[in-house]
Parts: C-alpha cells; sequence; structure tokens
C-alpha cells in the first residue's frame, strides 16, 4: 500500500523522502469576512425601488378656460383639505350665503373614503370585478388598464376638485390623491382656493 | 484492565464548498447594487397604495424638507454639467474645469447660483454642513428652480421625469410654489414619490 505514515514508522521511512505537508487550509475566517461583506452589501443596496404615484395638472394657460369641460354640478364633489388632518366638502352647486354648508371629515375609512364609496358605487362595483378578473389571469395589464380608466371616466362618476388650503400639509394631499386612486375616482383636480371658496369656508367657520 | 477507548472523530468540516457559494452570492450583490444616494436630509415620505415604480434614468428630483426647502438632484455626469453651464451663463458666472467636474459627482445640489462659486471652494465636510440649511429659491422675485428644470430639460430632452419627493409634514405652500413653477414650464405631469401601504377595500364598500 501507498500509505504514507509519518508518524509511527520512523525506522521504514526513507532517506530523503519528503513529508507530505497537510494541504488543507482553513477557510473560516475567509468565510466570515465573506458573510460581513455580503451582509454590507445587502444593506447598502437599494433592492427595491420607491413607489410613485403619477398626476396630471391643468395647463395655466388662459385660452383652454373656454375648452375646458365643466364638470355637471350633480356630479361635482369639491374638497377643502383644512388644518388638523380635517377634510371639508360639499356635493353639487355651491351655496355662498348658507351657514355651516360645509360638511367635516376626516382621512380615515370611515370619513372620506365613506362619501367617496357612496358617489362611486357602481365604478367601484365594477373596478373590483375587473381586478378579480385580473387576479385570475383572465384578461391581460393592457386590457385591464384600458378597461379600468373606461369605468373610470364613464358616465355618472363623480368629478372631485382637491382644494388644498395654506394650513394643511402635503400629507393631507397625498392621503386625498390616495383616497382616488381607492374609489376608483379617474376624474380629479387639484385647484387653488379663489374668493368664492374663501366666503364658503367663512361661512362654515373653517380656517384657511 | 481493558479501558473503552471513544474513537476521536474529525471535526474538521470543509468549507469550501460554502465559502464558493458565498463567493458567488457576494459578486451578485456587488454587481447589482445600486448605492443609495446621500440626501441633504432625510424626509418621509408619505403613504399611498399607488404602486407605480419609479424609472431609473433620466430622472429629475425635486426634494422639499419640511421647512419648504428645496433641493434638486439630476442623474448622468454630463447632463449635470450642460444644466450647469447653462445655467452658469444666465447668471454670468464663469466656472473652471475644476468646478464642474466636481459639481457633476456631487449629489443633490441646492444653492444660489450667486453663492455657488463660494460654496464650491468649501471643503467637502464643510458642503455637506452648510447644504441643509441652504436650497434652490422658487420665490417669484428670482425663481432659479424654474432655471434649473428648463436646464435640465434642455439636457434631457421630453423623457425627462420629475419625481417630487417631499416630506410628509411640510406645509401645503411650500409644494404649490413648487407645482405652480412647474405649471408655468407647461410640465404638467409628475411623480410623487410615497411609501407604499396596503388597503382593503371589500365590494360593497363596507
Amino acid at each position: 500500500m501507498m500509505q504514507m505514515d509519518s508518524g509511527g514508522g520512523g525506522k521504514k521511512k526513507k532517506v530523503g523522502e519528503r513529508k507530505k505537508a497537510d494541504t488543507r487550509v482553513d477557510f473560516t475566517p475567509m468565510v466570515d469576512m465573506m458573510m460581513l461583506l455580503i451582509t454590507f452589501f445587502m444593506l447598502a443596496t437599494t433592492l427595491s425601488k420607491p413607489q410613485t404615484m403619477e398626476i396630471a395638472l391643468p395647463t395655466k394657460d388662459k385660452g383652454d378656460e373656454s375648452q375646458r369641460t365643466l364638470a355637471k354640478a350633480s356630479e361635482a364633489v369639491t374638497l377643502y383639505l383644512g388644518a388638523g388632518n380635517k377634510v371639508y366638502y360639499f356635493m353639487g352647486e355651491p351655496d355662498l350665503e348658507k351657514p355651516n354648508f360645509l360638511i367635516a371629515t376626516d382621512y380615515s375609512a370611515e370619513g372620506l373614503r365613506k362619501v367617496i364609496l357612496e358617489k362611486n358605487r357602481a365604478a367601484v362595483q365594477k373596478a373590483l370585478e375587473l381586478k378579480d378578473k385580473k387576479i385570475r389571469m383572465l384578461i391581460s395589464q393592457e386590457d385591464y388598464d384600458k378597461e379600468l380608466s373606461e369605468i373610470k371616466t364613464q358616465d355618472g362618476t363623480p368629478t372631485v376638485i382637491i382644494k388644498p388650503l395654506d394650513n394643511s400639509t402635503y400629507e393631507n394631499m397625498v392621503a386625498a390623491l390616495d383616497e382616488m386612486l381607492i374609489c376608483s375616482v379617474g376624474k380629479y383636480a387639484i385647484a387653488n382656493i379663489d374668493e368664492n371658496d374663501k366666503k364658503m369656508l367663512k361661512n362654515s367657520n373653517v380656517e384657511f | 484492565m481493558a479501558k473503552i477507548q471513544v474513537k476521536k472523530k474529525d471535526t474538521w468540516i470543509d468549507m469550501t464548498p460554502m465559502s464558493d457559494v458565498m463567493v458567488l452570492l457576494l459578486t451578485f450583490f456587488m454587481l447589482t447594487s445600486t448605492f443609495l444616494k446621500p440626501e441633504p436630509l432625510t424626509v418621509s415620505t408619505p403613504m399611498s397604495v399607488s404602486e407605480i415604480k419609479i424609472p431609473e434614468k433620466n430622472i429629475l428630483s425635486v426634494l422639499i424638507s419640511p421647512e419648504g426647502k428645496v433641493f434638486l438632484d439630476l442623474d448622468g455626469p454630463a447632463d449635470r454639467i450642460a444644466a450647469l453651464e447653462r445655467m452658469a451663463s444666465n447668471y454670468k458666472l464663469e466656472l473652471t474645469d475644476k468646478e464642474k467636474y466636481e459639481f457633476s459627482i456631487a449629489t443633490s445640489f441646492g444653492v444660489k447660483m450667486q453663492y455657488f462659486k463660494q460654496f464650491m471652494a468649501f471643503s467637502e465636510d464643510k458642503q455637506k454642513a452648510e447644504l441643509p440649511k441652504l436650497g434652490v429659491p422658487t420665490d417669484s422675485t428670482d425663481n432659479q428652480f424654474k432655471g434649473w428644470v428648463l436646464a435640465a430639460r434642455e439636457a434631457k430632452g421630453d423623457k425627462m421625469v420629475i419625481a417630487i419627493k417631499a416630506d410628509a409634514k411640510t406645509p401645503y405652500p411650500a409644494i404649490k410654489e413648487v407645482m405652480s413653477s412647474l405649471q408655468d414650464l407647461k410640465l404638467n405631469r409628475y411623480n410623487l414619490i410615497t411609501s407604499l401601504r396596503e388597503v382593503e377595500l371589500t365590494p360593497s364598500g363596507k
């Protein structure tokens, strides 16, 4: 047998025979270091990209004013985003004289969402059915997007006008826009308050 | 006397396959990583259900601090230099190549153009300390924010995406200023960076 025994058989060893070195290298420190590096890279990388919300604002051009499609009063909901996470809203035509015309609510599921859902029930129902179809992979992504935008803008869906007051925060604006997404509202806009709005806010004792 | 001798087992574990896997993982992470860009100040973005991801390239990011200070960031060193040169010529600044280079490899910027040369002469640490106190002016008398957006658009072209990243507690007037500046430039489409939240909606809406 070609067994090399460097231990006991000293006498058998020929003169000049080399002692076979142990070629095993201890990898443990290397593995330790690797672990550290991997942990560092995993933590330092941005594995997930940030989410965004796409919005499009109308142009400021005065010439467009005449072409702007006016929302039907019965379908309009106007929201005022106020201080302290409060929302004030009215439906339909504004009433400049009536005191306490604006109704106050908040951004919770029982507040603003309920109001918008009530107004947009048919579209929400259809959007949910469509989403269910999408989950069961009955329709493609393109068809889904197309149909969803049709549902969102069909007749009978409300037009929401969001008017953030100067004492509201960015979070309030995003929360309001988010409700539009949740409630499948396709027609919404962000606008600034004008004199009529100020009058109404004053009548309802809302600070702005 | 018979001694019961427990045979000594070899406790040596072969680490070679493990280190192989480790090297592979490490290479993967090193190659795929894009580092978080340092921002002049940290902002906590508001929550939203929107799941749209932001594109990777051609982004002009607008960072708005809770105090309403505005910082900008543009990707691509060449585009940064192009935008800077345009701004410099608007404000009649003579820039050295060193300043241009340093600007191109820096991250967020937000300095008044009148103060630009002075700021670039600072050491890196001082710049880092000073930047959060500054910001691009957005007021109507000297709206340098508009100038930067125009310059960036000229460098990037139509495909440029504007991403607004603002702190949840930012008062609305600061946002309004930025949005109406963008509206003036007829840039009506932009993205608001948010963090994801989940909302369950039942069919009946209850």
